[in-house]
């Protein structure tokens, strides 16, 4: 996949700062994401990763900085334009995030009810989305009869059935077994390479990075403290940086 | 300051800000009713999920209800040979206060706990968000509808019951004092009038919003994952349980006003 630095990138988040009381969670953190890139976020538990994934989404507002997607600043736009824009943004969540009283149908259909014209086709969609992560056969399944990895790919299937251009993945193996966690990777990958879109993966899994990672940013005390290729930080000599490629 | 006016303050603040917030909650509520998309599928679910499922309880409650408060009065009623008053003081009883008081107390018990308990669980397993994330609007579609369901539902299921307790009581008197059922509810008719009645169902309407909205309020907002579901869920009860005391106390201090009770 051709990445190219040139255009404007579809996702930018500039000198962003969140803090919860005198816990100062996100210090200016910035990032771009360009067409077709898959970028990695890295850092420990608690460092502010999902912080700021939620503040990207609108989940939770940010204290100080600007988020654009796709050139929307996100803080701009009326709550109208913010779930239209959301629509554009598939989103996986650490826990699947599953609506456990709907069928693996209905979980699929949810997303397209705000968008009548696809709404038409729902069957023909549900169909290639679960065909997507092989689990074609579980379409009148509850999410209570899947297993952790099912419930991953449904909620994977669920976050491209309105084929977005920016999918970000929270912490997408976290929980799993080193099998399952490569049939998701190999998943995303997949994913990328039909539909062409960007990728923003919160992780602290290094084979994870390993294999999907454009580009590297480590999140420590709430900054952007370094960036790169996985073979770059990896030879890094900086005891920080160590501590995650060892 | 010592550490007790301190923590004392602390609560005061605390519950006010909880009643503030409340009122947030409930006026969101009056204005996302009023705008598009209107839920329909997703209401029509819950008023079955909320009525016909709470049918049964209602039902036995309002039964034994009857029953139980006809047997106990009778030997009084008795003593004093007013015993042909039965079906008016049972029927006034219950469709002005028991009736209403008690069903939604169970209602508050099945329905609110349930609510705090669902939506706590979406909020802790990150559903609420993931509804957000896909362009739609939670509080219109998980708290709009269930706030509506219960302010509708909650009146059927208080008729429902009167009429099943009143089964009850006609049962009693049936079997112990051999009064026909045909004059026992033609008595019960006489005794009624609209004053009875009107005032009780705008009453149980309002107690309907009041488990909607404390049920909701406490789900939707639940933090500290799975205790914090289990404290949505009892929260939800013990408030709304205080809450429909006060509505019941305010119904009755203004129908004594416009009906003269």
């Amino acid at each position: 996949m051709d990445i190219s630095k040139n255009t404007l990138p579809v996702l930018k988040i500039e000198n962003l700062k969140k803090s919860f009381g005198d816990n100062h969670v996100l210090n200016g953190f910035s990032l771009e994401l360009y067409k077709g890139e898959n970028l990695v976020i890295m850092g420990k538990s608690g460092s502010g990763k999902s912080v700021m994934v939620k503040c990207l989404m609108g989940l939770m507002q940010h204290d100080s900085g600007t988020i654009e997607i796709m050139g929307n600043k996100i803080s701009q736009l009326s709550q109208n334009e913010l779930n239209s824009l959301r629509t554009q943004v598939g989103f996986l969540f650490q826990g699947s995030a599953l609506y456990d009283s709907m069928t693996v149908r209905e979980n699929l259909e949810f997303p397209l009810r705000t968008h009548p014209e696809r709404l038409q086709q729902k069957e023909v969609l549900v169909e290639e989305a679960l065909e997507n992560v092989g689990l074609k056969h579980t379409v009148d399944l509850m999410p209570d009869e899947l297993s952790g990895g099912m419930k991953r790919r449904v909620a994977l299937a669920r976050a491209i059935i309105l084929k977005p251009k920016i999918i970000i993945y929270d912490e997408p193996t976290t929980g799993l077994d080193p099998i399952t966690s490569k049939e998701i990777i190999q998943l995303m990958s997949d994913i990328q390479q039909k539909y062409g879109t960007s990728s923003l993966i919160i992780t602290h899994d290094i084979d994870c990075a390993r294999v999907i990672a454009n580009r590297i940013i480590l999140l420590i005390d709430g900054i952007n403290y370094v960036e790169g290729d996985f073979v770059q930080l990896s030879k890094s000599i900086d005891k920080k940086i160590q501590a995650f490629f060892k | 300051m010592s550490k007790a006016s301190i923590h004392l303050t602390n609560k005061i603040e605390s519950f006010f800000e909880e009643i503030g917030e409340l009122s947030y909650f409930a006026s969101r509520f009056f204005k996302e009713l009023f705008s598009r998309p209107f839920e329909i599928k997703e209401l029509l679910r819950q008023c079955y999920n909320m009525g016909n499922r709470s049918l049964l309880l209602v039902g036995v409650t309002g039964f034994i209800l009857g029953l139980v408060f006809t047997l106990q009065s009778r030997p009084t009623l008795m003593q004093f040979g007013a015993e042909s008053w039965m079906p008016n003081m049972v029927s006034i009883s219950i469709v002005r206060e028991i009736g209403p008081v008690i069903i939604s107390l169970i209602c508050a018990g099945k329905i609110g706990s349930g609510m705090g308990a669902e939506l706590g669980s979406m909020r802790v397993t990150e559903q609420i968000d993931a509804m957000e994330v896909s362009g739609t609007n939670p509080f219109k579609y998980l708290v709009v509808t269930r706030i509506l369901a219960a302010t509708l539902m909650l009146p059927l299921l208080i008729v429902f019951g009167d009429a099943v307790a009143l089964l009850g009581s006609a049962i009693v008197e049936n079997l112990k004092g051999e009064v026909s059922f045909l004059l026992y509810f033609n008595q019960v008719a006489k005794a009624l009038s609209y004053s009875d009645i009107i005032p009780a169902t705008i009453k149980s309407i309002f107690f309907g919003f009041a488990i909607g909205v404390v049920g909701t309020y406490k789900g939707y907002n639940c933090k500290k994952g799975t205790v914090g579901v289990g404290e949505a869920s009892n929260a939800a009860v013990v408030y709304t349980s205080m809450l429909l005391f006060i509505i019941d106390f305010i119904a009755v201090f203004i129908a004594d006003i416009f009906f003269e009770v």
